[in-house]
């Protein structure tokens, strides 16, 4: 049925189209003017929950609650840090959410400038003010490996669907790799290992060709890692 | 505006000095997202003028105090390269590129929906390479197409052109001896969706009549230009969207 | 505003290093791609632009007649500047050129100056009182490091694309500006104890010290500038000068390359 696979090929949305749907609420990247929803950024088509968004494909990042990132602390006092996301502003870490605690004043010693660090986002406020916290399983302070950027917008492309791309990575690299929303990555293994998964995310960042990318990356760790792994399960 | 004429800037045919008609526009090009380190960024060749436009933000805007807390602040900034012209121009900002840096940032932050970022600023630079007349209408039609390429958020774009009056007679886009020698230049921009005004100058000397048949020139090449502007985003971007099919739930 | 880089993304990069690995897979003495293109800009006399990776430099060349300098009554006169636009980076700020910018355009213009690129003597109009002038302008684009390499190439091809318009100032025809020498800049950064040639920016962000060693086609040095907080020691100058040599040559080779398609 190739006639519904061109009905299905997404449209590209420029800020100030029209999005010409029935029974859907105005969501993310849009706005309504006139009874009419318009997409506000440029992007793809989704749905969720009964909302129409789009999804933008380029940008900074816009912190959202809930997202897990990967920053690195700019400046400490003693009661917070302060954390570079890549976002418009620098988050805030208070020293009551972290997993230790911390004596007044002390702050620097746990984490310090430079550190990297794996957060969530707890709060978004009106004035775009981030609150973060490490007060959960998992995160913590990142204490060898590396961090590359990508632009955020790629980020779902580096995990890929169902988590498809990510678990191939891991499985031929050897390497943790954790992709914050942020579009910043974590990958930490041995030096091979993360030489090769980064150049892998760059091949996956670069080749903007969507179909087949998943097989020309696997084809790529193949030949570079001789292994053949069965990443089905 | 206003030299003494001293060549025919229209032949027996009815045809320019570059041999274009009444409304004929220059040949514009754009290409989108060709800087690495910008956030969002457009080149664009209009006849002989080179403009490379570049969007940065919205990032935390210094000074602190210059902060506005309701909203973000466009920030645009004209600037012409010593090279862009004829006689090399001393670097840095002069009272005409000033005057065009307010007037774009004005223009543009009409159409970003700028109290979404509050305290911070989106920053819109704009060099100009090569100069050849119709530079500002080239600076905002540029500066429209970084910004979408930056993922900013926007009620749309912003398309720009030029009409004038040479030889007694209302044309679209003046070249370079046209805006020397020609008798009134109308730079206008809109926002081509609800064709609304969103920059106006003029200088010379027209007719009420005149002025309305300026406008219209203008608006309707605002039209074509918007077009352009659109293909040179979904050529940009046509490749990696067909990727998104498959990824949208994760 | 300055950059912070993670702790751990530094000592990845310092143990690549050690295994003898960049980031993007070059030799430590490879330069990224090289791509020319002159005449690029109408407006003036000559230019060029440089893509040295994905760092993008314009070099704009403009003339005019004006007065010598009193110690030199009888040549004509270089003046170089570079910006550092914010365009081209989210670090640079709009204004007058600072440090940056200044050491940048002084070491490419010592080497022009030094390297008797230009024949100044052919460019006396009358002598003590009009002498041609050339203005060598450097438009930073996009900033992926290694400034000095690309800007001193770029400044070296857009004087070989320049024509001197001497029939605008009616001063005898139009004629190519009279090159007398080639000269090439080379830039390492010294990271650590390993020594790079053309940092890209993550590698210029963690280096200790750098080294710029202009040559001219006969092998000799005619500039050279050590920067940043880090020292060198007098074999690892030398072998970075050796170096120069070798890989000026083969810019060399394409600079001139360009000149004789025109032709």
């Amino acid at each position: 049925m190739s006639e519904d696979k061109e009905v299905k090929k997404r449209e590209l949305l420029l800020p100030g189209d029209v999005i010409e749907e029935e029974d859907v609420k105005p969501g993310r990247g849009t706005f309504m003017k006139d009874k009419k929803i318009y997409a506000s950024k440029l992007g793809v088509k989704t749905f969720r929950a009964g909302y129409v968004n789009v999804a933008a494909q380029s940008g900074r990042y816009d912190p959202k609650r809930g997202d897990k990132v990967i920053g690195t602390v700019t400046d400490v006092n003693s009661s917070i840090w302060m954390i570079d996301l890549n976002a418009p502003f620098p988050a805030v870490l208070h020293v009551n959410d972290v997993p230790w605690r911390v004596e007044f004043g002390d702050t620097a010693s746990y984490i310090d400038v430079g550190d990297a660090v794996l957060v969530k986002i707890s709060n978004v406020d009106e004035l775009k003010k981030v609150q973060v916290t490490m007060d959960e399983e998992g995160l913590r302070k990142l204490n060898s490996g590396q961090i590359i950027e990508i632009a955020p917008s790629q980020v779902p492309r580096v995990i890929g669907r169902k988590g498809s791309m990510i678990t191939m990575l891991k499985g031929y690299t050897g390497c943790r790799i954790f992709v914050g929303q942020n579009g910043r990555i974590w990958i930490d293994g041995d030096i091979q290992g993360q030489y090769l998964a980064v150049k892998a995310i760059k091949m996956i960042e670069e080749k903007a060709q969507a179909l087949g990318l998943t097989n020309a990356v696997e084809e790529f760790l193949k030949k570079e890692t001789g292994k053949d792994l069965d990443l089905e399960e | 505006m206003g030299m003494d004429k001293d060549m025919d800037l229209i032949d027996e045919d009815g045809l320019r000095l570059d041999g274009r008609k009444f409304d004929e526009l220059r040949e514009i090009n754009i290409e989108a997202g060709i800087l690495k380190r910008a956030d969002g960024s457009a080149y664009l060749t209009w006849g002989k003028n080179k403009v490379m436009a570049a969007v940065y933000g919205p990032r935390e805007l210094h000074p602190r105090h210059a902060q506005d807390p309701s909203k973000a602040v466009v920030q645009a900034r004209y600037n012409m390269a010593s090279f862009s012209v004829p006689d090399r121009k001393r670097p840095g900002p002069d009272r005409r590129s000033v005057e065009i840096s307010k007037l774009m940032s004005e223009a543009l932050e009409e159409i970003v929906f700028v109290e979404q970022f509050p305290r911070s600023a989106v920053d819109v630079f704009v060099e100009i390479l090569e100069a050849s007349a119709g530079t500002r209408c080239a600076a905002i039609t540029a500066a429209s197409v970084a910004l979408a390429d930056a993922g900013i958020p926007m009620s749309d774009m912003i398309a720009s052109c030029a009409s004038g009056k040479i030889d007694g007679h209302v044309v679209l886009d003046l070249g370079k001896n046209e805006d020397n020698f020609g008798e009134a230049d109308v730079p206008v921009a809109i926002v081509p969706r609800t064709g609304k005004i969103t920059l106006l100058q003029m200088d010379g000397n027209l007719t009420i009549e005149e002025y309305e048949e300026a406008m219209e020139l203008a608006i309707n090449a605002c039209h074509e230009i918007y077009d352009i502007q659109r293909e040179a985003l979904k050529k940009r971007y046509s490749t990696s969207i067909d990727s998104y099919e498959d990824l949208e739930e994760v | 505003m300055k950059e912070i880089i993670s702790k751990i993304t530094k000592e990845y990069l310092y143990t690549l290093l050690r295994e003898g690995k960049r980031i993007d897979d070059r030799g430590m003495d490879e330069h990224r791609e090289i791509n020319i293109e002159t005449g690029w800009i109408g407006t003036a006399e000559g230019s060029a632009r440089v893509k040295l990776g994905d760092t993008d430099v314009i070099v704009g060349i403009k003339m005019d007649i004006g007065e010598p300098f009193p110690d030199t009554p009888d040549k004509g006169v270089v003046i170089t500047s570079a910006e550092l636009i914010p365009l081209a980076s989210p670090h640079y700020e709009a204004g007058p050129p600072r440090e940056d910018a200044t050491e940048l355009a002084r070491v490419v213009d010592r080497g022009i100056r030094e390297g008797d690129v230009v024949n100044m003597s052919e460019l006396c109009i009358e002598e003590g009182e009009k002498v041609w002038l050339i203005f060598i302008d450097m438009h930073v684009l996009d900033f992926d490091g290694n400034l000095f390499d690309a800007c001193g190439i770029g400044a070296m091809a857009a004087l070989m694309d320049t024509i001197v318009p001497g029939e605008e100032h009616e001063v005898g025809e139009d004629h190519p500006l009279p090159i007398n020498h080639v000269v090439v800049p080379t830039t390492f950064s010294k990271i650590k104890d390993q020594m790079i040639l053309d940092a890209r920016l993550e590698e210029e962000r963690i280096a200790d010290g750098r080294l710029t060693v202009t040559t001219n086609e006969e092998g000799h040095l005619v500039a050279m500038q050590k920067g940043l907080s880090g020292i060198f020691d007098h074999e690892e100058v030398m072998e970075c000068i050796h170096k120069s040599v070798d890989i000026g040559e083969s810019i060399r080779e394409y600079i001139r390359g360009l000149s004789e398609e025109k032709i």
